[in-house]
């Protein structure tokens, strides 16, 4: 099986991707000397302590079911704090359940693309997360993928399963070094939400000026579950492409993607969001906020309805904060019986002058007025979030808010 | 408190006002009328700087000083206040947020200031989103109190409000304006007039509002000009009521 893997990502180590210019690999370089394993992560240095926790990731561990931190190509901190939850290394984790092959490269094809066909065959860890069934985990657990050396080139594969009737949250931080300008970063992320299961997804990206990152994630949704997604990067970066998937396979399977995307000058994001609805009573919700301080920003949603009865909605908002810069949004909307309800609401353009000069005439300067507009367009409040997480991404939207915007 | 000179006001290439002069005192309560279309918005948009109405001619003077090339927020925060006829939804941006930063933490008793209005349950919604035309008043109205301005500006305040609603506005206009309020009244009805700093210019098409709220002069702007100044309002209301806007044409020749 292993064999037969390897024989198809070789094939695809060339094979062009959608929506991209074709990454130079020789731009990066994949050596990194192994880092120590840290049982307790207050003992790293503060720069990185701080860099986690502008992509979300308290290195305290306070309310948190567990913690997963990848250094580079190393894992140098794992634990568990709700005996219902499993973070382990991908590495480790195919070691000890012989069951994982078959998730391994099952919502993602291992032949997808360039980068997949890469993270095959040099690919350097990722976590493996996994709450029991009908485990109902309190606090979210918190994975951190950390570049710190410069140039690196970071591909990891990750899996994540909600089984049968459990609730997952899971708050994944992407970050680099505070000294690092440029790197690559590749992600595979298998996702699966077993029957009645809940997961919600929230990843921070929080990069550098120089860093290519190109994520690969699809998730499967079963009966009646619940699969919510959250993406947020602020920060500058050079170039992101993605288009993470969801199938809702089962019935009355639910998902809801939200993005807040801020093109920062020089900064290019290409980022979608698909689900496709094969499920009996299966709705989706996408909701995008783009927003440029001179990026181009290339927001994509597309519902694909397979069969009658389905529901989707897309939203995508844009606002240009700057003359120059790009919002591009593409949403599509696919039915393919007769019978489904989709939907969408897209529009784009700079904040409305009559809403500053509201704020304005209510005693607010301009620059406040436009700070609070801009502040209620990112609001997290509609994420469907527990109260307590919500504040958790609020607090690192707010992070990055004050350094970014 | 107010004075206006020959005031000259383009929007895109119309000229709308042309030159309108006008005089409120301390205390005072000015009626504005007139047909759609005159120019009322227009003057209030002008006394507070809106951008899309562009002053080719003529001073506006407040407490003494001239504002007329004064940013908006200047002009709010030197004491000028406007209810908005038909104000924006603020989407992501909570009611109660808004009232928080706009009145820089002096006012700690929001909740009982919304309460008389029965925009308790409103103030963690999204300014203005979803609200009925009654509750975008009232929410206005709110943001008033909470501003406190010393000139209130209020464009038809009555306008898609029911008769009950009305009430609770006229309230609220008494209360900005130091008529009477919801506050106990302790003070003698001539105390309350002389003691009167603040003062109010509404534009009122209907003369509903007037029921609630005594005001002091009414004037028409017709064709960009106030004609009928000075008059008293219910007696100019029964005037157009009577021989309508065509009247003014008279005055202005």
């Amino acid at each position: 099986m292993q064999e037969e893997r390897r024989l198809k990502a070789q094939k695809a180590l060339d094979k062009q991707a959608a929506y991209e210019e074709p990454v130079d690999f020789d731009r990066f370089h994949d050596e990194s000397e192994d880092h120590p394993y840290l049982d307790n992560l207050q003992e790293l240095p503060e720069a990185k302590q701080k860099a986690m926790l502008l992509a979300g990731v308290d290195v305290t561990e306070k309310e948190r079911a567990g913690t997963f931190i990848q250094e580079d190509h190393s894992v140098i901190h794992t634990s568990v704090l709700d005996d219902g939850v499993e973070v382990l290394s991908i590495t480790e984790a195919l070691e000890k359940y012989d069951w994982l092959e078959n998730y391994y490269w099952r919502a993602v094809a291992v032949d997808a693309d360039r980068y997949t066909a890469r993270t095959e065959l040099r690919g350097r860890n990722g976590y493996f997360v996994r709450a029991l069934p009908g485990v109902k985990a309190v606090y979210p657990v918190q994975a951190c993928l950390y570049i710190g050396q410069e140039g690196l080139l970071q591909s990891v594969h990750n899996i994540i399963i909600a089984e049968e009737g459990s609730e997952l949250h899971l708050i994944t931080g992407c970050t680099t070094g505070h000294d690092v300008g440029s790197g690559m970063h590749i992600g595979v992320s298998e996702i699966f939400v077993k029957k009645n299961a809940k997961l919600s997804f929230t990843m921070v990206h929080s990069w550098a000026e120089e860093v290519v990152v190109r994520p690969r994630t699809t998730t499967i949704v079963e009966e009646g579950g619940v699969f919510l997604s959250n993406y947020i990067c602020m920060k500058p970066v050079r170039d992101i492409q993605m288009y993470p998937t969801t199938y809702l396979v089962g019935k009355n399977g639910l998902a809801r993607y939200h993005s807040i995307l801020v093109g920062q000058p020089h900064s290019h994001l290409d980022v979608g969001s698909r689900v496709v609805l094969q499920g009996d009573g299966s709705r989706a919700e996408i909701i995008a906020r783009s927003l440029t301080k001179g990026g181009t920003i290339i927001n994509r949603g597309h519902l694909v309805g397979e069969v009658a009865g389905v529901k989707g909605h897309l939203e995508c908002r844009g606002l240009m904060l700057s003359k120059e810069g790009l919002i591009y949004a593409v949403p599509e909307l696919e039915a393919r019986v007769d019978g489904v309800d989709l939907s969408h609401e897209a529009a784009v353009g700079k904040i409305a002058e009559e809403e500053i000069e509201y704020l304005m005439a209510r005693g607010l300067t301009e620059e406040e007025a436009t700070a609070t507009i801009v502040r209620g367009f990112l609001n997290v409040k509609i994420m469907g979030l527990p109260a307590d997480l919500e504040e958790e991404v609020q607090r690192a939207i707010e992070q990055s808010e004050q350094s970014y915007l | 408190m107010l004075r206006i000179e020959d005031l000259h006001v383009q929007v895109g290439d119309r000229t709308i006002l042309q030159g309108v002069n006008l005089h409120i005192r301390p205390g005072e309560t000015h009626v504005l009328f007139g047909p759609n279309g005159s120019g009322k918005s227009t003057l209030l948009g002008a006394i507070l700087g809106f951008s899309r109405y562009k002053i080719t001619r003529g001073k506006i003077y407040f407490k003494d000083e001239d504002i007329t090339h004064l940013s908006v927020h200047e002009r709010a925060e030197r004491g000028i206040g406007i209810a908005f006829q038909r104000p924006p939804v603020l989407r992501g941006v909570a009611l109660r947020d808004l009232l928080r930063i706009s009145c820089q933490g002096n006012v700690t008793n929001i909740e009982e200031l919304a309460e008389p209005l029965n925009l308790v349950d409103f103030l963690g919604r999204d300014v203005n989103y979803g609200f009925s035309g009654g509750e975008t008043k009232r929410s206005e109205m709110l943001q008033l109190l909470v501003q406190n301005p010393d000139l209130v500006l209020l464009d038809e305040p009555e306008s898609g409000v029911d008769l009950e609603n009305i009430a609770l506005i006229g309230h609220a206009i008494n209360q900005l304006l130091q008529k009477d309020g919801f506050l106990g009244q302790e003070r003698s009805r001539r105390e309350m007039k002389e003691a009167r700093k603040k003062a109010g210019l509404i534009i009122t098409h209907t003369g509903y509002i007037l029921d609630y709220v005594p005001a002091d002069i009414g004037h028409v702007l017709y064709e960009g000009k106030l004609s009928c100044s000075g008059l008293n309002p219910r007696e100019l209301l029964g005037c157009i009521h009577k021989l309508g806007y065509g009247e003014c044409t008279r005055c202005l020749a």
